[in-house]
């Protein structure tokens, strides 16, 4: 009975709309526009900030990376064609102390890195050397693809072995297993005792234009002692008329706290023991859980800042709405003064008028919808930014539409049901 | 008390208007009785108060003073809902400009009464395809009121009078806008459903029109001046 009443007046509603299509059809736009942009706006501002996220969460979200950084003056002060050494960065005491004296410290792994060309046979690739610890893969997301990662015992008896990134595999060795090779690197060979897939550090994430997940990843993992013992610490780079050279112990620390709540408070902690340690400024925090937040905090300004032009458009389009709502109550005072002689309620007119101007915004809101999945698809295809459609974001603009309906359609039908069946019947 | 035989019975009813300072005195104490079955006239020059009248009679308004029992009930003491109620459960209306509704075919404008009364449409389908029958429109059922000449819409709004079943039928002026020829048909139907036992209370100025009623009021000044029994 209830059903059947209701489905008469959502048709009645259609009828009286399509009585006026054009009009009907402005009235509409509004909202289309209202709910497209928010449902758009919302995948490509999610889309951005996905990959953005991503990327920081690659480089774990409880870790304070701690790299070794040039300082400006040291430039400065080496001659032009003098032979100079400059002296900088972190050390291994560095490392030490970050261990002891940092609560909630987890692992801090020390690595060296050196940017050398990998032979095998004779088969060279331009790659990094990374001496590093054993607890490497632990705070770096690293999958052992094959074989085993550098021990404490290779440190220890600083072997020449070395871990070798998937990629560089398959550059090195396209149709042999790598497992039972060795590589060279300047005049020395190691053993390979595993294989790696990095997930992404900071070098490696991928740039532009290249398939996600196949990042540059040739590098070669050997034990920190090794590196120590076969590259020294010094770095020549022979200029015209001279040379410079670079000292430094270690290039990074990353430190990894037991939980995100400790990565926080261990950064201040961590800049004052370096700042009473370190002369000058050469060293840099990166902070990936900062990152992360300040990350969220520019997509929450986003989110407002979209929230606003939709509210906005909403607004307009509802305001458009009811002002042809009143229009069209005013069109057909008549008609609700026979309605009501023919034994029609207040609430009765209220229902047909809501229900007429729900009918033009929730059509308005379902072609908007159709619109707003359609741009960020066609925004994905056509170009390669990363558009994410989140069901929330399209169920909340399409009830905002509805909403918009019951909220500006109140008032005119409200209007319409106050109207003295006598004066509405008399009405010209 | 009612007389249990009346359908309509309004006594000593006043109608007052407010106009700015001046109150304008519509009805100034009428008595009115009206049995089931009869067929009255109300005559009167312009003003007297006829249609105030029959919108009071039609439940679409309420007296300043006086009692209406409409079946036995008191309506002067209903609210609003319960008024709209009484009009679409017991009163059908027949208007001088038909105010059939645009946007709805012939046989949707004979259902909107049902649609007030929440019964399922699908139910009465057979009854409205009747009426529609029965005032000649079986052919022009999806018809728009525009389609229609006045004569027609003017049959279709009878029928649409008749769709709940009233207690009684008023009109007002309903052959005000239609030539002689198209008025004889009108007042033909409605004459032959008030040989079918339908009870009538039409307006009009037209003494020809007021002739066919078996009882004819006429009102001055907001009073019954005197009343003739065809
Ligand atoms: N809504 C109203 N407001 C003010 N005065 C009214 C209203 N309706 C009727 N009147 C006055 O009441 C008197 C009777 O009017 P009405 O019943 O329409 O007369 P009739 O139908 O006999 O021509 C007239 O003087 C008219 O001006
Ligand atoms: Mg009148």
């Amino acid at each position: 009975m209830v059903s059947s009443l209701l489905l008469n007046t959502v048709q009645l509603g259609v009828k009286s709309l399509m009585l006026h299509k054009l009009r009907s059809g402005l009235t509409m736009l509004g909202i289309i526009f209202g709910v497209c942009s928010v449902i758009a706006m919302l995948a490509i501002g999610e889309g951005a900030s996905y990959e953005a996220q991503e990327r920081i969460k690659r480089l774990g979200s409880t870790n304070v990376i701690i790299n070794s950084f040039k300082p400006p003056e040291a430039n400065d002060d080496s001659g032009s064609n003098q032979s100079s050494e400059i002296d900088y960065g972190l050390t291994y005491e560095d490392a030490a102390r970050l261990q002891t004296t940092i609560p909630n410290v987890g692992d801090v792994v020390p690595m060296r890195i050196i940017r050398e060309n990998i032979r095998f046979g004779r088969n060279q690739v331009a790659g990094q050397v990374i001496g590093t610890m054993s607890a490497y893969p632990k705070v770096q997301g690293l999958d052992i693809v094959r074989g085993r990662f550098l021990s404490q015992m290779d440190d220890k008896h600083q072997r020449n072995v070395c871990v070798i990134t998937k990629g560089l595999a398959r550059r090195l060795f396209p149709y042999q297993d790598p497992l039972v090779n060795t590589v060279r690197i300047q005049s020395v060979y190691y053993e390979v005792i595993g294989m790696v897939q990095e997930t992404g550090t900071i070098e490696q994430r991928p740039k532009k234009g290249e398939a996600e997940g196949e990042p540059i990843d040739n590098n070669v993992y050997i034990p920190l002692s090794t590196a120590r013992a076969r590259f020294g610490e010094t770095i020549v780079r022979r200029s015209s008329g001279g040379f410079s050279a670079e000292r430094v112990e270690l290039h990074r620390i990353i430190a990894k706290m037991k939980d995100t709540e400790s990565v926080l408070t261990a950064e201040p902690q961590i800049k004052q023991l370096l700042k009473r340690f370190h002369e000058q400024n050469d060293y840099e925090l990166i902070v990936p859980l900062q990152l992360l937040m300040e990350a969220e905090a520019t997509k929450r300004m986003f989110n407002i800042v979209l929230g606003s032009i939709a509210a906005i458009s909403l607004l307009v389009g509802g305001i458009g709405i009811m002002n042809i709502m009143l229009a069209t109550v005013t069109e057909r005072t008549r008609e609700i003064g026979v309605r009501r002689a023919l034994g029609a309620k207040k609430k009765d007119i209220i229902t047909q008028f809501l229900i007429e101007t729900i009918v033009l915004s929730v059509g308005g809101g379902l072609i908007g919808v159709f619109i707003g999945v359609a741009t960020p698809l066609a925004v994905s295809y056509f170009t390669n930014m990363m558009t994410v459609i989140t069901p929330w974001s399209v169920l909340l603009a399409f009830g905002i539409s509805g909403l918009t309906g019951i909220v500006f359609g109140l008032y005119p039908a409200s209007q319409a049901a106050k109207l003295d069946p006598i004066e509405a019947l008399r009405h010209e | 008390m009612p007389d249990p035989e009346a359908i309509i019975q309004i006594k000593d009813v006043e109608k007052n208007f407010q106009v700015g300072e001046i109150e304008v005195r519509a009805l100034r104490g009428v008595d009115l009785t009206i049995t089931q079955g009869s067929y009255v006239a109300i005559m009167g020059p312009s003003g007297s108060g006829k249609s105030t009248m029959l919108n009071i009679l039609g439940c679409l308004d309420r007296p300043t003073r006086g009692q209406y029992y409409l079946g036995g009930e008191d309506v002067s003491q209903m609210d609003d809902d319960t008024l709209s109620a009484a009009r679409g459960k017991r009163l059908g209306f027949i208007f001088q400009s038909y105010n059939l509704i645009a946007q709805l075919t012939v046989i949707e404008n004979i259902q909107v009464p049902l649609i007030y009364q929440g019964v399922e449409l699908k139910d009465y389908d057979e009854r409205c395809k009747e009426l529609a029958e029965l005032v000649g429109l079986g052919d022009r059922m999806d018809h728009r009121p525009t389609q229609l000449s006045g004569g027609q819409q003017q049959r279709v709004a009878i029928a649409r009078s008749l769709v709940n079943d009233p207690l009684m039928i008023l009109a007002d002026e309903p052959t005000g806008n239609l030539d002689s020829e198209t008025e004889h048909e009108v007042l033909e139907i409605i004459g032959k459903l008030n040989a079918d036992g339908k009870t009538i209370v039409m307006v009009t100025h037209e003494d020809a029109v007021a002739a066919r009623a078996h009882r004819v009021v006429h009102m001055k000044d907001g009073i019954i001046a005197r009343e003739v029994t065809n």
